[in-house]
């Protein structure tokens, strides 16, 4: 049985506002749950080339592939959801849920033999708090809060459904997307290793950074183009 | 199951060029009929099996009683409940340990860890091939014996666990030889003052009562409980203060297991409190409540928080199966291009999730399969960004 706090509230992640400014890890490793370790990711697209940083938090899928590999049965998921980390006396170190979760959540720490995962703040959310990364979040790419409140504030809409390939993952946590999406299709062929990234001609909103001249400067292009590059003059 | 790694085996050998499109199908089956099969009949196989074995544990047990106690000769009926109480927990222990080790990802290990010692199973290239025995026999030691790792997770949690475990296991290991009928004791007909340790019939030791070593043979129940009092006194105040601890820690899972050690423990000593220091008072029915609170604790270890004694031997199988990976042949990213992880763990773990139902596959335009197992945790998060900026047309 979901509790009220998890009824009202839910988690809505827009990774496309964040800007990398750190704060999110610095707050997740203050977490009773996480004992000093911060179990966010805040990952960097692709450095060379511009500055996009995602945040990765857990999805908590409905039904958690991490979960259904685990050798030791050591991931539990609770009432409200919430996909734990792995059970201390049980995890093996195997890295299993580490490889096969599809959004790359888990951690491991070698050391103390242990996985341990984003777990949303339990010791925080099981008493009516917000987890750390939403609450010093300044740019509301971690956002939790009631659903009402998102839609009257967004133009994109949350889903809970992601494709990857021909499995479908429904999770506990949003992610925002284009209105007229009902889920993440994840597409694979368009990022492959190697590749560059095309940016679309004609972007809506505002001319940004990724538009300046800097990303025409020939050491720039041979840079993302996985070219030697001599000596940087910007 | 032999199928689906034939095929998974025959994609890999394909050396894959160029991009392609994904296609992401919705309206694909979630899991193909060969994979449904397959777990239905492996569920069911697994409760006969697990039946089975724990029959058999628990007909192993009895046997042990009878013969090992010289056809219950040496057997102590006022012993009785505990040695019946040992058989239904050797029943229920081989059930469940089948019934867990059944599970897909487990039975791989185990059956990976069997064929590194047989020396067969799939191969890779690797540079240099370390023996699965003495990997395993290392992680016992340092696993097992010494738990270093909790010591690495905090100093005052591995004194706690040592205790605990190790009381524990030198109480089991004189009392279960004992409710066997295993071990009696014995004096010789012209001595009351030797004392004699007859184990399987045979005498295996001899010491004064007088000796050190007497001392330690009549306490060493009490020494046991002393190092289990100090360790359940650690996890009691680490349950009560410990803010991370509490906002997860269940009942059953958690307090349980503390409060049934720590009853039969309390039961324990007050017995040698009453026959030592007044008369024996009340003796008659503390015995009957430490045969309560040890039967409690014996049908709790199967179904809870205790049963990771059994549980942990797959650690052995892990520890050998990474050492062996970590010298073969990476995973290469798909999308980071790095390597990221054995490339026998990732095929292991398509086979995994094909028989959990998981059907994490693309096709490509050609009908190539891409499994989405052959792009690292971090090319994953990097995706999952990128495909979000995608459909936002950020």
């Amino acid at each position: 049985m979901v509790s009220s706090f998890f009824q009202e509230n839910e988690f809505f992640l827009d990774q496309s506002r964040c800007i990398g400014c750190q704060a999110c890890v610095q707050a997740c490793g203050e977490c009773d749950t996480h004992r000093g370790h911060a179990m966010i990711h805040l990952e960097y697209i692709d450095r060379p080339t511009g500055v996009q940083t995602a945040p990765v938090v857990c999805m908590h899928c409905e039904d958690p592939t991490c979960a259904k590999v685990c050798p030791a049965d050591a991931i539990k998921q609770d009432d409200d959801g919430i996909v734990h980390s792995a059970a201390k006396p049980r995890c093996v170190s195997c890295s299993n849920c580490v490889i096969a979760c599809p959004f790359g959540v888990p951690k491991m720490n070698q050391g103390y033999e242990l996985m341990m995962k984003c777990d949303m703040c339990y010791d925080r959310t099981s008493v009516g708090k917000k987890p750390m990364c939403a609450t010093v979040c300044p740019s509301d790419a971690l956002f939790f809060g009631k659903r009402e409140e998102i839609e009257r504030i967004r133009q994109e809409k949350p889903v809970n459904e992601f494709q990857f390939g021909m499995q479908t993952v429904k999770t506990k946590v949003n992610m925002m997307t284009a209105p007229e999406a009902d889920n993440v299709p994840v597409d694979i062929s368009d990022f492959m290793a190697g590749s560059t990234f095309q940016l679309p001609q004609s972007r809506s909103g505002a001319p940004d950074a990724a538009l300046s001249a800097v990303f025409e400067l020939p050491e720039i292009v041979r840079l993302a183009k996985d070219q030697p590059v001599e000596e940087l003059h910007v | 199951m032999r199928d689906i790694r034939k095929k998974i085996l025959i994609f890999r050998q394909e050396t894959w060029s160029g991009p392609f499109t994904a296609k992401t199908d919705s309206s694909a089956p979630h899991t193909s009929e060969r994979t449904v099969t397959f777990q239905v009949t492996m569920s069911q196989n697994a409760q006969a099996r697990a039946l089975a074995i724990g029959a058999t544990a628990a007909l192993l047990t009895v046997g042990g009683i009878y013969f090992g106690s010289g056809q219950l000769e040496h057997f102590d009926p006022a012993l009785f409940w505990y040695a019946i109480a040992s058989v239904l927990a050797a029943f229920a222990v081989g059930y469940r340990f089948t019934l867990w080790a059944s599970r897909p990802p487990s039975r791989m290990y185990f059956k990976r860890a069997l064929q590194m010692l047989l020396r067969s199973g799939p191969k890779y290239a690797a540079a240099k091939a370390p023996s699965a025995e003495v990997e395993i026999a290392k992680s016992a030691a340092v696993n097992f014996g010494a738990q270093n790792f909790i010591r690495k997770r905090s100093y005052f949690r591995w004194i706690m666990h040592l205790c605990l475990s190790g009381g524990c296991t030198l109480a089991f290991a004189v009392t279960f030889p004992l409710v066997f009928g295993w071990i009696h004791f014995g004096t010789p007909l012209d001595d009351a003052e030797t004392y004699q340790v007859i184990a399987f019939g045979i005498t295996v030791d001899t010491f004064s009562i007088h000796s050190v070593k007497a001392f330690l043979a009549f306490n060493a129940l009490n020494i046991a409980a002393v190092f289990v009092l100090i360790g359940l006194v650690m996890a009691g105040y680490r349950r009560l203060t410990d803010a991370g601890e509490r906002a997860v820690q269940t009942f059953y899972e958690d307090i349980l297991p503390l409060i049934l050690i720590a009853a039969v423990t309390v039961t324990g000593i007050a017995l040698t409190i009453s026959y030592k220091f007044f008369d024996g008072l009340y003796h008659g029915s503390m015995v009957w409540i430490h045969l309560i609170t040890v039967v409690a604790l014996i049908f709790y270890i199967p179904f809870g928080k205790l049963f990771h004694m059994f549980q942990r031997s797959c650690a052995l199988a892990v520890t050998a199966y990474k050492k062996k990976g970590g010298a073969e042949a990476q995973a290469k990213c798909l999308v980071t291009g790095e390597d990221y992880a054995p490339q026998r763990h990732v095929d292991d773990l398509k086979i995994v999730l094909d028989q959990l139902g998981f059907n994490y596959r693309y096709t490509t335009e050609d009908g190539q399969e891409v499994h989405y197992q052959d792009i690292s945790p971090k090319g994953r998060r990097r995706l999952i960004a990128l495909n979000q900026g995608k459909a936002l047309k950020r």
